[in-house]
């Protein structure tokens, strides 16, 4: 068995970030067989999330920022053609230029593309981007160097924030508008939110929040000119940024008979996939951004998340898995972790906040934007986001996974005096964000509604 | 060559930034940002700088090698 594992034809679907590590992996772990990596944009793996840090910056190019490879994973990289559908009875990969690919195993990676503008006609007008590629950050970085008047920035969770922070480090006006109550509510809370949005005015950003863009405006030569907002007001500006969040590349598999839709593809902590009926597959696996898995740490939600640490992590498992025979083979049980840097401030996350029902302050403070905030759910530490705070991290990493009492007990010489007066959460509704969350709970909470439904519009 | 950094690990010690400041630079207090691709004559000292690293965060490596170049 472990030898037959180790031979045959692998085929993964995902050429960035999750599907490379998997490649790797799967050499690691002996695997001999044939390898290869499908990918729909014409270039080898490479990491994204400088694209709306450093690229923006104008410190290095878009076209710079290719992943190094820790082995050669000798694989024959199919890129530039997207997989357009799956046949499991007969074991095969569709692909757009007519043919297919046999495998023995299969590793989904397709991961997530960005969210459109919903209006084709206000999309396709010149000066308004989405970013999620290398040709969406070059595109970018050549307006905002142009120096345009004022941009806005539809919706202010991470990927927006981030690109206001740049855009004002860089002297541009900008407007950022989001229909919740405040920038990163979906994913920090309403308490780290409102420091959220106190950093965007600070940094001279003109933050609206609470309204929607109702229209994006063309001058008539197809040039974007401003927006409508549900408020009434205009917004005259010369680039849009559309960041209304990610969607999951799953239409490829409409036809599979997989556990695929909106929210990911479904599969088990062994990153084995599951069929529309809920029975596990041996055969198919999936990691990154495109599956969504059940954690016993949260009461076995499935989790859906955009996390560059999952992408690695659940890929290495996922690798392992499909090599070993099944007494040998591990879960996925990493915590959930993502940082973001904005406004010279570096945001860390660890485990799911949006799992939360309290939160206490337990070192630093709103004011000294310095700060380490605990959450907890029905007495229990679900997470912690700590604000220019990193070395905290790992502490409260290990009282997440201890499934240590919460409010928590003293463990930091600079504790709060707000340490042991829990706040309420206020993790807001989904469908009242301008963008999806990062963190997509798809289960179901008894005491609030976390359903995520499609934002209207 | 590439570089990736795990800011998943990174903790803001900043030793690369002593080490390299023209690949690794502050954004703030703790926030890094580095230069993804840097030139063959710093290699050797970004090589020094990952294994100086106080939580091996820093990964330098080939862009993967696809066969048409």
């Amino acid at each position: 068995m472990a030898g037959e594992a180790r031979d045959g034809r692998i085929v993964v679907v995902g050429a960035s970030l999750a599907g490379l590590r998997a490649a790797e992996t799967l050499r690691d772990e002996g695997f001999t067989g044939s390898l290869t990596v499908v990918g729909d944009e014409p270039h080898p793996p490479y990491d994204r999330p400088p694209l709306s840090k450093q690229v923006l910056l104008d410190e290095a190019p878009a076209d710079s920022t290719g992943l190094p490879v820790r082995r050669d994973p000798d694989a024959e990289w199919r890129l530039g053609v997207a997989a357009t559908g799956l046949d499991p009875l007969a074991r095969r990969v569709l692909l757009a230029d007519g043919e297919s690919l046999p495998y023995d195993r299969l590793l989904i990676a397709t991961g997530t593309r960005a969210r459109p503008w919903p209006d084709p006609a206000g999309a396709a007008l010149d000066g308004v981007f989405t970013l999620r590629t290398r040709e969406d950050a070059t595109g970018l970085a050549a307006r905002l160097a142009a120096g345009p008047g004022r941009v806005l920035v539809v919706g202010a969770g991470f990927t927006g924030s981030e690109i206001a922070s740049a855009c004002r480090k860089r002297g541009l006006q900008v407007t950022v508008a989001e229909r919740g109550p405040d920038p990163l509510v979906g994913a920090l809370g309403g308490t780290l939110s409102r420091l959220a949005a106190l950093m965007h005015r600070e940094h001279g950003v003109d933050l609206r929040c609470g309204v929607t863009v109702t229209a994006l405006l063309g001058d008539g030569a197809g040039r974007f000119t401003g927006a409508d907002l549900s408020d009434g007001t205009r917004v005259e500006a010369d680039v849009c940024v559309v960041a209304l969040g990610a969607v999951r590349n799953v239409e490829w598999l409409a036809e599979s008979g997989l556990a695929a839709g909106p929210r990911g593809i479904a599969c088990d902590a062994g990153c084995r996939a599951f069929t529309r009926y809920g029975i596990v597959t041996d055969d198919i696996f999936v990691a990154g951004d495109v599956s969504r898995f059940p954690h016993p740490l949260f009461g076995y939600q499935m989790l859906s998340l955009e996390h560059w640490g999952n992408a690695v992590a659940q890929a290495e498992v996922a690798a392992h898995n499909m090599v070993s025979p099944g007494p040998l083979r591990r879960p996925h049980l990493s915590l959930p972790v993502f940082w973001s840097t904005q406004f010279g401030l570096n945001i860390k996350s660890v485990g799911v906040p949006t799992y939360s029902d309290h939160i206490v302050i337990a070192q630093g403070s709103l004011e000294a934007g310095r700060l380490a905030m605990v959450y907890g759910y029905r007495g229990r530490v679900t997470a912690a986001v700590t604000v220019d705070m990193a070395k905290s991290v790992d502490y409260y990493r290990h009282l997440i996974e201890t499934a240590a009492p919460f409010p928590p007990p003293p463990g930091a010489a600079d504790r709060a005096l707000t340490a042991d007066i829990p706040l309420p959460s206020d993790v807001p509704d989904p469908k009242g964000l301008s963008h999806e969350p990062v963190v997509a709970l798809t289960g179901h909470l008894p005491d609030r509604a976390l359903m995520v439904v499609q934002p209207p519009g | 060559m590439q570089i990736v950094v795990d800011l998943t690990r990174c903790q803001g010690y900043a030793q690369c930034v002593f080490l390299a400041p023209d690949v690794f630079r502050l954004h703030g207090e703790e926030g890094l940002l580095y230069k993804p691709s840097v030139p063959d004559d710093r290699l050797e000292r970004v090589r020094q700088v990952a294994a100086a690293c106080p939580v091996r965060a820093i990964l330098v490596g080939e862009e993967v090698g696809t066969g048409g170049g």
